[in-house]
This record gives C-alpha cells, sequence and structure tokens, in this order.
C-alpha cells in the first residue's frame, strides 16, 4: 500500500469566543478529533454542510490555523507550522469565489510568477516557459497573461485560480467549493479540467462541497463532517450506495432528483437544524434531527467504527439499515 | 380555459444608462393558473428575478416596463398607480427573497413584521395582529412561537428567518406567491424542509407559486410546469417531467447534460460531462438572431441573423429553436 501523502491524526482546531467579562469565554470546537489519510494521486470529497468545519480543516492542513491539538503528516514529515515554504510547495488551494481570491491589481503573468520567484525559480526563461505552460494547460490562451482579473468571466478566473495553485506542481490541491459561485452552465467545464489535470499531473484533491453530485462524480473516496466531526467515511459507492449515518441518508435525500418526481422518503430527511458549534448536543451532534434517535445517543459519543473494509461510521445503530 | 390567475404577455424590460438602451427582457411571455406552481429557470443575469419584480411593479431604474401586459386575475396592472400596487402587494402577490436577513427588518422583532400585514392589509387592531402574528409563526413550525414573535432577525437562524419570510408573505392568504432563489443561501437538508413547508402551506391555502430558481432539479420537483430563460428570452417552456425527458432547447439540453447527477456514476460509471461552451453573453453584446447561437452545438446561418420563433409543445408548451429536435 501506498505511503499517505497526508495524514491527519486525531486533529483538532478550536477556538475561544467572547470575553470574561462579557458571559465568559467559550470554546468553539471547530475540528473536533478528525483523522483521514490521502494517497497520492486520489480524490477524496469532503461533504458537510455550512459550519461543519470543513473549511477550518482545509487551513489547518495549508498550515494557515495553528492545530489546538493532534498532527498533520504529509509525506511522512510532521507538519510544525514552520515550514510554510515548503508545505506551500506541496499543498495548494483553489477557492470559492474566484471573484474574492484574485488580487485585482495584479495581472494573470505576476499572480503566477511571483510564487515561482518565492519559491527559487528566477530564471527568466524557465519561469515564462512555466508560465505559458500552465495557462495552455487550463485553457488560458498566452495573450490573456497581460490582463487583470476583472477582464475575465468567472469561468475564467476560476482558472486563474486553478493555474495559481498547480504553477508550483504541488502534491495535493484542496479545492474548497471550486465551482459553486460560478454559472451552472460553466460548471461542467471546470470539474472536467480538474479531473483532466488530475490525471496529467498526478495531483490528489481534497474536494470540499455540498453539492453532492459533483462530490459523487469526482471523489475516489468521501468523508462526511457534522459539527467538526467525521460522521462517515468510506468509498464513494459505499457512502452513496450503502449510506450508514443517519445524517448522510439525509443529506442524500435533501437533493431533489429530477428523474424521480416522486419526493424521497421523509423518514431518511432530517429535522429541523444545525445546532450551534458554540453548543453542540451532547452525544451523537446529530441527535436532535435524527430519525433513528434512542437514549444512548444522548449520553455516549458514538465511534467511528468500521462496517465493512475501509467503510467507517459513527453511528450506534451503523449496522441497522433503514 | 379558465381565466388565468397571472398572465404576462409579451413583457419588455428596458435597462437605461449612459444614454445607452438594452432589452433586459424581451418577449417574455406566461400563464400561471389558480393555485398552479411554476418555475423559472436561468443563470444569473439572466433576467428572472426582474421579471418577477416586475410582477410585484417593483423595477426602479435603471429598469423600467417597456411593453407588454401584466394581468391577475383578468385585471391589468402594468400600468397601475403605486398606491394600487401597494394595496395588491402582500395582499393578492406576495414575494420570498433569496437572503432573509436582508429582507427582513433589523430594528423590528419578527412578530411585529408579521403583525404589520394584518394592520396594513385587514384593518386589524395590533393586539389582535401580534395573535395572529404568533398564530403564522406556529404554521411555518417555528418552535415556541409565544417567545419567537419577540426575537429579532438576527437572533434567529436562516432557515429561521427564511420560515419568518414565509409567515409574512402567506400572512393575508394571497393568491400568487413569488419565491425568488428562496432557499439558495441555505443549506441542503434546511433546504428540503423549507420546500416542502412552502409546498404543503401552499397547497393547503391555494395560493399559486412562482418559483424562481437557477435549480433546474428544485424547479422540476416542486412545479407543475417550467420555462428556461436565457440571454432575457424564454427559450423553452414544459410540464416539468418533460423538460428532463426530452428537452427540446439546445441550452436546456446542455444544461441537463452537464450537471453530474447523483446516482449517475453508481449506473453508468464516470462519464465525462458535457460542457456548454463559451460564456453567458453580457446584456450589452447579445448577439443578433438566437441568443444561444455562438455556444450552440447545432448553429446554422438562420440562427446567427433571425430569433426564432416559438413552436408549440403539448400541454401548452413551446420552445424557440429553429431547429427544435
Amino acid at each position: 500500500m501506498a505511503e499517505p501523502l497526508l495524514k491527519l491524526d486525531q486533529l483538532a482546531v478550536h477556538f475561544t469566543v467572547g470575553s470574561a467579562l462579557k458571559g465568559g469565554v467559550k470554546t468553539l470546537k471547530a475540528v473536533d478529533g478528525v483523522s483521514f489519510d490521502v494517497k497520492p494521486g486520489e480524490c477524496l470529497g469532503l461533504v458537510g454542510e455550512s459550519g461543519c468545519g470543513k473549511s477550518t480543516l482545509a487551513l489547518a492542513i495549508m498550515g494557515l490555523i495553528p492545530p489546538t491539538h493532534g498532527r498533520i503528516a504529509l509525506n511522512g514529515h510532521e507538519l510544525s507550522g514552520r515550514e510554510r515554504m515548503a508545505t506551500a510547495r506541496t499543498v495548494q488551494m483553489v477557492f470559492q469565489d474566484p471573484y474574492a481570491s484574485l488580487n485585482p491589481r495584479q495581472t494573470v503573468r505576476r499572480t503566477l510568477v511571483d510564487p515561482l520567484r518565492l519559491h527559487g525559480v528566477t530564471d527568466r526563461t524557465e519561469v515564462d516557459q512555466r508560465v505559458m505552460d500552465m495557462m495552455a494547460k487550463v485553457g488560458l490562451r498566452p495573450d490573456h497573461a497581460d490582463r487583470y482579473p476583472h477582464e475575465f468571466s468567472g469561468g475564467q478566473r476560476q482558472r486563474i485560480g486553478i493555474a495559481r495553485a498547480l504553477i508550483l506542481k504541488p502534491k495535493l490541491v484542496i479545492c474548497d467549493e471550486p465551482v459553486s459561485a460560478l454559472d451552472v452552465s460553466i460548471r461542467a467545464q471546470i470539474i472536467n479540467l480538474l479531473l483532466d489535470l488530475k490525471d496529467e499531473m498526478g495531483l490528489a484533491y481534497i474536494m470540499i462541497s455540498h453539492d453532492l453530485g459533483v462530490v459523487e462524480h469526482v471523489s475516489d473516496r468521501v468523508a462526511v463532517m457534522y459539527l467538526g466531526r467525521i460522521v462517515e467515511q468510506g468509498g464513494w459507492q459505499e457512502i452513496f450506495e450503502d449510506p450508514r449515518h443517519p445524517y448522510t441518508r439525509a443529506l442524500i435525500a435533501a437533493i431533489p432528483d429530477p428523474f424521480d418526481l416522486v419526493a424521497a422518503s421523509a423518514t431518511a430527511k432530517a429535522r429541523g437544524e444545525i445546532a450551534s458549534a458554540l453548543n453542540p448536543p451532547p452525544g451523537c451532534h446529530f441527535n436532535p434531527r435524527c430519525p433513528m434517535k434512542a437514549d444512548r445517543c444522548v449520553s455516549e459519543v458514538p465511534a467511528l467504527e468500521a462496517v465493512a473494509a475501509g467503510h467507517r461510521a459513527a453511528c450506534h445503530f451503523r449496522d441497522r439499515v433503514s | 380555459m379558465n381565466v388565468p390567475l397571472l398572465k404576462v404577455d409579451d413583457m419588455r424590460i428596458a435597462l437605461k444608462g449612459d444614454g445607452a438602451s438594452f432589452d433586459a427582457v424581451e418577449n417574455v411571455s406566461f400563464e400561471i393558473g389558480r393555485g398552479e406552481a411554476f418555475g423559472l429557470v436561468g443563470e444569473s443575469g439572466c433576467g428572472k428575478s426582474i421579471t418577477a419584480l416586475a410582477v410585484m411593479g417593483l423595477l426602479r431604474r435603471p429598469l423600467s416596463l417597456a411593453g407588454g401586459r401584466i394581468v391577475l386575475d383578468g385585471q391589468e396592472i402594468q400600468d397601475a398607480s403605486p398606491a394600487e400596487m401597494r394595496r395588491l402587494r402582500g395582499k393578492r402577490i406576495a414575494m420570498i427573497f433569496q437572503e432573509p436577513m436582508t429582507a427582513l427588518n433589523p430594528l423590528s422583532p419578527v412578530g411585529r413584521q408579521i403583525a404589520e400585514m394584518f394592520v396594513l392589509h385587514e384593518g386589524a387592531s395590533w393586539n389582535e395582529a401580534m395573535d395572529r402574528a404568533e398564530e403564522a409563526l406556529r404554521q411555518v413550525r417555528v418552535p415556541s412561537p409565544e417567545r419567537r414573535i419577540k426575537d429579532y432577525p438576527h437572533q434567529l437562524s436562516g432557515g429561521m428567518r427564511q420560515r419568518v419570510m414565509i409567515a409574512i408573505a402567506l400572512a393575508c392568504g394571497p393568491d400568487l406567491l413569488i419565491a425568488d432563489e428562496p432557499t439558495t443561501a441555505l443549506d441542503v437538508t434546511v433546504q428540503a424542509e423549507i420546500i416542502d413547508l412552502m409546498a404543503e402551506l401552499c397547497a393547503a391555502k391555494g395560493t399559486a407559486i412562482l418559483m424562481i430558481s437557477h435549480d433546474l432539479g428544485l424547479v422540476a420537483n416542486m412545479c407543475r410546469r417550467v420555462a428556461v430563460m436565457y440571454a432575457g428570452r424564454i427559450v423553452e417552456s414544459q410540464v416539468a417531467g418533460a423538460i428532463f425527458a426530452t428537452p427540446r432547447h439546445p441550452y436546456t439540453q446542455g444544461l441537463v447534460d452537464s450537471l453530474p447527477r447523483l446516482g449517475e456514476r453508481s449506473r453508468r460509471g464516470r462519464q465525462r460531462l458535457r460542457e456548454i461552451s463559451g460564456v453567458v453573453p453580457s446584456i450589452a453584446a447579445y448577439p443578433p438572431g438566437c441568443r444561444f447561437n455562438p455556444r450552440c452545438p447545432a448553429v446554422t446561418e438562420i440562427c446567427r441573423s433571425t430569433p426564432p420563433d416559438s413552436t408549440s409543445l403539448p400541454a401548452d408548451g413551446f420552445v424557440r429553436c429553429h431547429h427544435h429536435g
């Protein structure tokens, strides 16, 4: 088995909010004991709704937020936070909003050249060559190099964002909702591009999305997050065809299927809303919304345990198929 | 057929600025029957939201209604005075917006904002109106409504705020509810609940829905008929089931094919997604002829010069394409 490219071990990121003078200090457990690994060339889909901690997790892997406890290892080396530059050569990120994540005062060329210079590529012909190669790879024309972000459409801007992430030839790219800010008719272009580049450059992805259709399409494995914890993970087929956590089932049931106009079964749907991460429910965080709730779910935190090889779910009733 | 509840006939909306004038929406016609759910689907900038605002009489400069008729229950309202429109809005047509936080008044408790509807439109006293507001909150399934009516919008979650919006919109039992991307700002599991709630309450009260969204799947599930807009025109209108099974316009076909669908990979393995090439044109540079022609795989000479007329399809549907299959 291949050495994992990225290994998270009981990673936690906690924030303290409030002040001692006003109602006391609280701890917000944005990421609360997350373990998984990503192998070279693999795409891990990370699914969850807003506030579940998936973006905080991404920032921690990028080395932009120090973990409260737990470990992050890249290529077997533990991240200490002092090697930002080395991390950046291995892990890069594509952001959700291609309007906000590009510097409006930098041309495409400058956006792509800066990371190269910063990482010691100073030979002018080599820099030019790599910029042109990268632009061609993401489907931008050479004459686009000296234009500014406002001259591009949303889809093209996302291509620039992808080019910037790939210019240092990273091994792992974290894509945080890469298509949800784009027009519907543009999304397929970007998804196809990401999949092509993955094969061409041997990239591994962490694909963060709330769009299950996209996640199913691109992922090899999937992890489902709820209020800071992984509640289920497994191969894409197991997650989508045999989901064992009621939250995963609720997510799937919530997607309207245009070809099956019969409403999804009401039993699978979740009730109510996501609890505040500041004040999560005791036991299983999902219990107030769960159709299968029992006393045990309030008193005891379910562990992420195996259902089958490579498929794990954090539910006391993971063996009860609804 | 009976008189439709809402008939929009050959509507044109002009966008004026810097001495130039563009047609942001043109040749838009559709009908909604009593109690019917009708969907209007399109990408950002296609004109679906301003179509809704025009029906509400809420177009403001630089946008203005430049032609066509809007008929509500047999009565033409496109030239109604602001005072007449104010009486219609809330009472007979109500609207829910995408972002409930910006649509609600942050300085007023939510109960008061609901009660206002009864006071303004039905002449109720504030005491009576507050009681009815509590009942309205209970109907949209806000837990412990007796306490929640005193809450301000910032104290509620996004889903709860949207429930309050629904309570306000449906307070006076309008004939038509316009919902403009009502769940786009919400999480998917909350979205499912809000959509169910909206559909259920409207069905119970016989309220028709004009649902506006970029999400074809969502609209097709909720609505009986769906119209697809592209660059200011309706390109196709069909019964919800047919628009997915047999889309007739190349743009609709492209949309249906380009989205990764849940379960598709299990059934057929990973297929490369069909792309729609190019980008949505800007309003200042709409191409002549069919506006989809620069992106269309079936484009021919006539598409570049002549806007296609509509061809009728079964069940009041139509398609605007020279080469509809």
